[in-house]
């Protein structure tokens, strides 16, 4: 899975050690904060209707993580919830299924079982997730055995006490170490935006994640408040726009966290189009972390299809 | 504090309504037949704290009794641990309500002004009551009172231009001043207007962005208790207004004395302990506004003095060459 | 993967059009001397209502009239009062709000998603935070007790007609006038409901009338000698001749004229917000038109951010909630935008016209950038009532100030850059009214707005606007 394709001369250069990175990265173009809100308020009005809707609907459905990160996550659960990530709603079966189910390491093996032949992927955390406070060897091991049981996508987080630190070469070190360690995984590399406290420091941190070769950049770990925001997404939307430009490579995003509705799912499907274009619309390049928004998406479905609304004991529960 | 619950405030007039005339005759010949024998339901007067209106956590009351002495209701008697809760709930309220735009406070204080025009004739009867004064008089103190909503909701997007200032000050430097909130004021309302009265001392505090923590008049608490409930379905987040009822003397103290409580206002403090009141606020250099020498005519048109009390000017510079 | 919205239609019922719109005078809708006008829908070219025109006698009689109510009804009231009937009309603006917003789209071209979010709004806050200063005015600076004019004689531009409409009414009002306002002759439904509104809030008659018109009545409104005061939005041009109109009679007057507003973008500057905002200030809001100035070792990399963005506009029905860029507001204009863009092009300058279609009727206009524009041609300072954005280029922040300031006129600037001081330098050096930094196109009733030199003279909007409606 890994992207093979070389950076262009300025990007390798800025790969290198920390003092480049740091050169590369303080030297991004700024964001306006009240700029970004405004235009993420301002898109957040656009009105989906009718058949748009439902075809929102649909993709969305294919574009979700489904996931389950709890200590209390037993094999029982993880089964059920890959029942519902084949079919999403038994009722419907052209209800395509979802993409991919969304576990820790040690649940990986069950999913993989329970999802063998049905086209959706199982994703785990890893590296020491959600904090990323351990050793690198420690995240080394944590991804390792997602891989060998069978993960086709790894989720890990970066290390942000050092990103706030400013050892930018630390965390690209990391990434770089986590990619070679999954070399036939998709790779998203986490990057908390919740904790790194400036848009300028998410903008930093999106870059630095797609120069170290990452497949996605992906909001949050959904244990932060706030996760996912529409300005969030946003700038990480324009930073994959400028490196495809800058590179030709495509790179994905995924909003984690708080996208609990269809309405706020399809805030981010125009968030999407808008900015990185309808090329960006599909689940090899956009994903939506969430647990409980399949349920509301498949209730939607229901009331667009069948002209009245629908209620939650209609469709599965996640 | 939710921002779209206070952008959307009061576009439409309040469902709201004066309680139904008892004397009118019923409409179609279904209706309920009006009586003198029906026993009245009568209410329960209790704090206002964090937008919701618990009984005092002491479970102490006591009566209140109308200007004859006639018993009219007991009030929740609140304790020290009430003034701590209301100051807590303040400064919760205190952040959002200060970072909301000037305008839409505005909105929020005409919407307030709103309510009680819709509810005016039950607070003529309260007021009356209360104070021991003709209907007429009554109905002039709640217009006033009204009124002076009103005005207070103008002074909302207007204190920065008034009190704040662009200052020419010598070298490269763009230099200006604005006036922000002070945070949390503790207000002991005026001890003998009890609706009027209160309205002029509370308005000017969270119209310039604070958040209060009141003492009602300790014997006339009653229409600040009814005011609270227009309060409550006013678009005003819940914590910015906290109104307790009690003892003045005993409350008074605990509030002067809050290290977290950021300014005081000693309205309506008993003459014998208003000096003590400002030299326990003197340990955290709390801004005080002195009881004044005898309750103020609440009908004369205010200056903006209480506008002024309860803001710290913020200066500003910046380089620009 | 391909994703077309489907149509999003804000229904036009909600405006509740008539056929027919009478004048407002004295409280009273009544027919106008005049010959009756059409008001078209630009997005169309087809006709929405007919409209009573007044005549130069029923100018005189409105003036008559607001004059009887200044005398014996508005001068005397005391100011709390005058203030709560504002605000009943702000009330009353946010109750009708839809049906406002859906008529000014429909009259003017505006996107209804502006009109919804931006213009009928902002008028509601004009009348509320001017309805505020009524029984403040002697805080404003101007004395303890100052006076208002008396009668105030107002005319409209098509721009933004409702929040234009408003933000003349409202201050004028407060200070204790009464009105006579002529709206655009091509957009005039939203006064005849704001004057609906006025009646709804039971205003004394007299205190506002509104008659519709062409360019002879708001002659004859400014030449009367029974007003007190004047203000006029317009050209520049018509701005001039209304002054000389006004010279030695001793009348106050306010001129809000036009003038595009420049954009600077220097090299730190937040990228992806300048483009925003770079466009907000080209496609309309209150403003007509702008130009841009940008630093030369960005320009390459912006002016492709911008046809990146400008090309996924969405351009067509109004009324459709998810339409960016609406109709020019009439006919007249889309020749006027079509001719200075030919001129520049004719004369070297390269043109980049939006790809997306255009609707086959009605009057709209593509998303266009003019680049080698050199300050010589007329598109570099003129007026272009339209989605079409002349492109300069500037070395040096001195360059950028020097090449901002070479214009008659002076409305508004907005200032792109990340570094504090250079930003504050710029807003002292370039002379303009208003001076948005890393944002444009900016409108709220507490903050000044107006231009310098032959963009206009006065403020509307905050402290300073209050003077235009008083005797100090």
């Amino acid at each position: 899975m890994t992207t093979t394709f070389s950076l262009p001369g300025d990007l390798a250069e800025a790969a290198g050690d920390d003092t480049s990175l740091r050169r590369f990265l303080h030297r991004l173009p700024g964001v306006d904060a009240a700029g970004l809100q405004a235009r993420a308020a301002v898109l957040a009005t656009r009105s989906i209707k009718a058949g748009a809707k439902l075809q929102a609907i649909d993709t969305a459905i294919r574009m979700v993580d489904l996931t389950t990160l709890e200590g209390a996550d037993t094999e029982g659960r993880v089964r059920s919830l890959c029942g519902t990530a084949r079919r999403p709603d038994p009722g419907r079966p052209e209800v395509p299924p979802v993409a991919t189910v969304c576990v820790y390491p040690d649940r990986v093996g069950t999913a993989v079982r329970a999802l063998a032949g049905s086209g959706v992927g199982v994703a785990s955390v890893a590296t020491a997730f959600p904090s990323g406070r351990s050793s690198l060897r420690i995240k080394l091991a944590d991804t390792a055995l997602a891989v060998e049981s069978g993960a086709d996508e790894i989720d890990m987080v970066i290390d942000r006490g050092a990103f706030l630190a400013g050892r930018y070469g630390q965390v690209f070190e990391e990434i770089t170490a986590v990619r070679s360690a999954c070399p036939d995984a998709r790779l998203k590399v986490i990057l908390e935006t919740g904790e790194l406290a400036t848009y300028d420091n998410v903008r930093r941190a999106c870059w630095l994640a797609l120069l170290a070769g990452t497949d996605f950049i992906k909001t949050s770990t959904g244990k932060i408040s706030p996760a996912a925001t529409l300005p969030v997404t946003h700038l990480m939307l324009q930073a994959v726009r400028d490196f495809h430009q800058r590179t030709g490579a495509r790179c994905g995003v995924k909003a984690a966290g708080g996208i609990r509705t269809t309405k706020d799912a399809i805030r981010y499907l125009v968030a999407v189009h808008e900015i990185a274009g309808p090329g960006w619309l599909t689940p090899r390049l956009f994903r939506l972390g969430a647990s409980s928004l399949l349920g509301d998406l498949l209730m939607q479905r229901r009331t667009q299809l069948d002209g009245h609304y629908s209620g939650a004991d209609y469709v599965a529960a996640p | 504090m939710s921002n779209s619950g206070m952008s959307n405030s009061g576009m439409s007039n309040s469902g709201d309504h004066t309680a139904p005339d008892r004397t009118a005759p019923a409409g179609g010949d279904a209706g309920p037949v009006p009586t003198d024998d029906r026993l009245p339901v009568t209410k329960t007067y209790k704090l206002y704290l964090g937008g919701a209106f618990p009984r005092s956590e002491s479970g102490r009351v006591y009566p209140v009794s109308d200007y004859r002495g006639a018993f009219l209701a007991n009030a929740a008697q609140a304790s020290r641990k009430d003034a701590r809760d209301a100051a807590a709930a303040a400064r919760v309220t205190a952040a959002g309500w200060a970072d909301a735009d000037a305008y839409t406070r505005g909105q929020v204080l005409y919407r307030i002004a709103e309510m009680l025009e819709g509810r005016r004739d039950q607070f003529v009867t309260a007021v009356a009551t209360a104070e021991g004064c003709q209907t007429r008089r009554a109905a002039a103190l709640v217009d006033a009172t009204i009124d002076r909503w009103v005005w207070y909701a103008g002074w909302t997007d207007k204190i920065a231009t008034v009190l704040g200032s662009a200052n020419p000050v010598a070298g490269p430097y763009f230099c200006f001043s604005v006036p922000e909130p002070i945070g949390v004021v503790a207000v002991l309302a005026p001890q003998s207007s009890s609706l009027l009265g209160l309205a002029s001392v509370l308005a000017p505090v969270i119209a310039a962005g604070n958040t209060a923590v009141v003492v009602a008049s300790q014997n006339r608490p009653l229409p600040a208790v009814t005011l609270s409930e227009v309060l409550a379905t006013s678009d005003l987040p819940g914590g910015v207004v906290n109104i307790l009822t009690g003892r003045t003397a005993e409350l008074a103290p605990w509030l002067a004395a809050h290290a977290d409580v950021n300014a005081l206002d000693l309205c309506g403090a008993p003459p014998s302990i208003s000096a003590e009141l400002e030299r326990t606020a003197a340990g955290t250099i709390k801004r005080v506004l002195p009881a004044p020498v005898a309750e103020p005519d609440w009908t004369r048109q205010p200056d903006i003095r209480r506008l002024r009390a309860f803001v710290e000017i913020k200066t500003v510079w910046h380089p620009r060459a | 993967m391909e994703w077309t919205y489907s149509p999003a239609l804000e229904s036009r019922e909600v405006a509740r059009l008539r056929p027919h719109y009478p004048m407002f005078v004295d409280g009273k809708f009544t027919e106008g001397g005049g010959e009756p006008l059409t008001t078209i829908n630009p997005a169309t070219g087809t006709a929405l209502a007919d409209v009573s025109t007044a005549s130069a006698a029923n100018v005189d009689t409105a003036v008559r009239a607001a004059r009887r109510a200044y005398e014996r009804v508005w001068s005397r009231m005391p100011g709390a009062e005058r203030a709560k009937y504002l605000l009943r009309i702000a009330r009353l603006i946010q109750e009708r709000a839809r049906e406002l917003a859906v008529l000014e789209s429909l009259d003017t071209g505006t996107p209804i998603s502006a009109s919804r979010d931006v213009h009928v709004p902002a008028a509601a806050a004009h009348f509320f935070h001017h309805g505020g200063w009524a029984d403040k005015l002697g805080y404003a600076g101007y004395g303890p007790d100052p006076r208002p004019f008396g009668v105030t004689g107002q005319v409209v531009s098509p721009d933004a007609a409702l929040l234009s409409t408003a933000w003349k009414i409202a201050p004028a009002l407060t200070c204790g006038n009464t009105v006579v306002l002529k709206p655009a002759e091509s957009t005039p439904l939203s006064a005849l409901v704001l004057a609906e509104i006025c009646q709804q809030a039971d205003l004394p008659p007299g205190v506002v009338n509104v008659l519709p018109g062409g360019a002879d009545i708001g002659a004859a409104l400014v030449a009367h000698d029974g007003l007190n005061k004047v203000a006029f939005t317009g050209s520049t041009d018509v701005g001039r001749q209304v002054t000389r109109t006004l010279a030695g009679t001793g009348r106050s007057l306010t001129l809000a004229l036009g003038g595009p507003a420049v954009v600077v973008v220097f090299d730190d500057a937040p990228l992806d917000q300048a483009v925003d905002g770079v466009l907000a200030g080209a496609l309309g809001g209150p403003l007509t038109g702008s130009r841009l100035l940008v630093q030369e070792s960005i320009a390459a990399q912006l002016l492709d951010m911008l046809r990146t963005r400008a090309a996924a506009l969405r351009i067509g029905d109004p009324l459709d909630k998810n339409t960016d860029v609406g109709a020019v507001s009439s006919a007249e204009r889309l020749g006027r935008i079509e001719e200075l863009a030919g001129n520049a092009v004719a004369e070297g300058a390269q043109r980049w016209v939006g790809p997306s279609p255009l609707p086959d009727q009605g009057f709209f206009c593509s998303p266009t950038l003019i680049c080698d524009v050199n300050q010589a041609m007329r598109i570099a300072t003129e007026d272009i009532p339209g989605p079409v954005l002349p492109v300069l280029t500037f070395r040096t922040p001195e360059e950028a100030a020097a090449l901002a300031n070479h214009t008659p006129t002076g409305l508004a600037a907005s200032v792109w850059t990340d570094k504090g001081s250079r930003m504050l330098w710029a807003a002292q050096r370039i002379r303009t009214g208003v001076v948005w930094s890393n944002t444009a196109c900016r409108f709220d009733p507490t903050a000044p707005f107006g231009g310098y030199r032959e963009a206009g003279i006065g403020r509307e909007g905050g402290r300073a606007g209050l003077q235009e409606y008083l005797d100090v």
